[in-house]
């Protein structure tokens, strides 16, 4: 804060912002015209920031190539933060257990001495110290089961290690996103839901099982998905159009006249099921005349075989299957008979 | 083995599979590395967007306050329909994009019959609206409307002297609010060091009543005076515009708190049981409980050492070796 010697006023400067407020200004009456106005302000401006300039031109400067330079003072204006505050790293499980048994981190050479070859390696990557494909001879040892391969269970034992590390690594990075202390390059995303029923994972779709999909969903608008919107890329629906086709609404009556052909047929299915009148003749007379001849067989084979119980069965089965097909004619049958 | 197998397929099936994605590219992990919550915090961006509708005047403004802040704005020149600022649901696709910037601060300019000239000024805490400002913009005259000696214009990225005029600043609670926003939007970064040749630009806020303000952007130019101090004196430049203040959102008080909260002022965990002095220094207090006497045990009345337990053993001992004796005269 800047105290102006000469008047009484005070003004507010805040030179780390360059800020200055001059809260005792005001206008009793608006100057008539825009310029008086323009000219007021920019008079009261110059005061104010000449009041700043006063602050940091006195500020220890230090020489520099294109001037002199000024280390500002922190503002005092409070404003908010655009982002909350960044939250510490909480401590792995092995840094806790690490606290708790003393064990200090020690400096690891990147060039280790390899006995094998005499030479120095590297810890690890390309042509490292102990890679296990330097490995010539295995010694077998009592607790060895025979048939086992001895290289191909360190290889094994060592995917196990990864992949234990792994999953560390990804349980400490969820309790640090539990906490919202995420490392700033790190996101964690969810691969898949938690299976529940079966543990086979969920099928991947393929192009044409989409493709399917989307031209059935595309019949259910009203066009039938020809106006449908499509993504760049995709290829018009192999089915277009309604599957459905209706009448003209407008059509002379007469013989081709379409629309009453199809009421009549429908008429015609609907009355036939339910009425008992209707009686197809050609068809009663040509069922009557099978049945008749089927008997004279069967009586014809029973004078020869004797197997009554046979043709007892036989006459039975015919009529169930008639019963099935026409009901009316059958009881029609049956009177008849 | 078999249990162990068991034990985790359940810890599979009740967890949601996560995977660890981490930028394979170094160029995005700096970017991401920018984008991070810091400490202490430099400039902030600004978007600047408008509505469905937009007059002349509005968008002259727009573009002035795009290159005044050219460094540090993103200008988006489509309309968006359905960005109400003000209504509680039209603010998502404003924190979707504040989020894809990096942007805290937005200028929202829409023109109606209602509110003309509407501009929208926002702050954005955590990609979340945190307080919003509406100015009518009037008298706007844009920089080409301004002839000025053009080796005065100040350059791009310089930083401004900001003047605040006016007891409305202080007294009217639109009017402090507006002061605040417009603070935050004309500073620019927050820099340790400034050159003192490079200062060049001035803006200038009068409250000229109780909801109006002039707000103007002038160059400076130093003159010699007889100090250290140069003479300032102020040309305008820039646009020149009228803001009357129409609506206003504050924050509410609990996310004030928050986006207040600086590095210094977290409360310092008190360590228990130490004092400072002026003459002794840090002091330390150490309780020992009580020790209980009767309980310990004594230190020479070890099992195998008493009295007792060494001869009965001695017996013992004997007894034996005159049974074996017995035994084979025997």
């Amino acid at each position: 804060m800047a105290m102006e010697t000469e008047s009484q006023k005070a003004f507010h400067v805040d030179v780390g912002n360059l800020l200055a407020f001059n809260p005792f200004h005001s206008f009793p009456s608006l100057p008539a015209s825009r310029d008086e106005l323009v000219k007021e302000c920019l008079h009261e401006g110059t005061k104010l920031v000449q009041a700043v300039a006063d602050s940091l031109f006195n500020l220890p400067s230090s020489e520099d190539v294109d001037g002199p330079l000024v280390k500002l003072p922190p503002p005092t204006t409070k404003l908010p933060r655009e982002k909350h505050l960044p939250k510490p790293k909480p401590p792995t499980k092995w840094e806790e257990f690490a606290k708790k048994k003393g064990i200090q981190k020690r400096k690891k050479d990147k060039v280790v001495w390899d006995e094998q070859t005499g030479t120095w390696k590297r810890r690890f990557g390309y042509d490292r110290v102990n890679d296990d494909k330097d490995i010539p001879i295995i010694e077998a040892k009592m607790t060895d089961e025979p048939g086992v391969d001895p290289f191909a269970k360190r290889q094994d034992e060592k995917k196990k290690r990864v992949e234990k590390q792994e999953k560390n690594r990804l349980q400490n990075l969820k309790q640090a996103a539990k906490i919202g202390a995420l490392p700033s390059h790190v996101q964690l995303a969810a691969t898949a839901l938690p299976i529940t029923g079966t543990q086979a994972p969920p099928k991947k779709v393929t192009k044409d099982e989409l493709g399917n999909v989307a031209g059935m969903a595309a019949t259910s608008t009203a066009s039938g998905g020809k106006f449908d919107r499509k993504l760049p890329g995709e290829k018009p629906a192999k089915k277009q159009g309604k599957h459905r086709k209706f009448l003209p609404v407008v059509e002379g009556s007469g013989i081709g006249s379409r629309e009453k052909e199809q009421t009549e047929s429908v008429l015609n299915k609907l009355i036939s099921k339910h009425s008992h009148e209707i009686l197809n003749v050609g068809k009663a007379v040509t069922m009557y005349n099978v049945k008749k001849e089927k008997k004279a067989r069967n009586k014809r084979n029973q004078e020869g075989k004797f197997s009554s119980a046979t043709n007892k069965l036989k006459p039975k089965k015919l009529l169930q299957k008639k019963t099935g097909k026409k009901g009316p004619v059958s009881s029609k049958k049956g009177k008849a008979k | 083995m078999h249990l162990y197998t068991l034990q985790t397929l359940r810890f599979c099936s009740s967890a949601i599979m996560m995977r660890i994605k981490t930028p394979k590219n170094g160029r995005v992990r700096r970017e991401l590395e920018k984008r991070a919550p810091k400490l202490v915090e430099t400039g902030k961006k600004t978007l600047i967007l408008q509505g469905t509708k937009t007059s002349g005047t509005l968008n002259g403004v727009l573009s002035e306050i795009y290159h005044l802040k050219k460094g540090g704005a993103v200008r988006f020149t489509r309309k968006n329909d359905n960005i109400r600022p003000f209504e509680s649901g039209g603010e998502t696709s404003l924190e979707f994009f504040s989020l894809k910037t990096d942007c805290s601060l937005f200028v929202y300019g829409s023109h109606s019959k209602k509110r003309p000239n509407n501009l929208v000024i926002g702050r954005m805490y955590d990609h979340h609206v945190y307080d919003l400002v509406e100015v009518g913009v009037e008298n706007f005259k844009s920089i080409e409307s301004f002839n000025y000696d053009k080796k005065m214009a100040p350059r791009v990225g310089s930083k401004p002297f900001i003047a605040f005029v006016g007891e409305g600043f202080e007294n009217v609670d639109e009017l402090k609010h507006l002061k605040e926003v417009l603070l935050d939007l004309l500073r620019g970064e927050v820099v340790e060091n400034i050159n003192l040749a490079g200062v060049d630009r001035a803006y200038v806020c009068t409250a000229i009543s109780s909801n109006k303000v002039y707000l103007t952007h002038c160059a400076l130019r130093l003159k010699k005076s007889g100090t250290v101090v140069p003479r300032m004196e102020l040309v305008e430049v820039g646009p020149s515009m009228d803001l009357v203040v129409r609506r206003h959102r504050l924050p509410n008080e609990g996310l004030r708190k928050e986006a207040m909260r600086t590095a210094k002022d977290q409360p310092k965990k008190k360590i228990k049981n130490v004092s400072s002095d002026a003459i002794e220094g840090t002091i330390g207090k150490i309780y020992i409980p009580d020790q209980k006497v009767g309980d310990v045990a004594l230190p020479n009345k070890a099992k195998g050492v008493k009295r007792e337990r060494r001869e009965a053993k001695k017996k013992e001992a004997n007894e034996r070796a005159s049974k074996k004796q017995k035994e084979e005269s025997e």
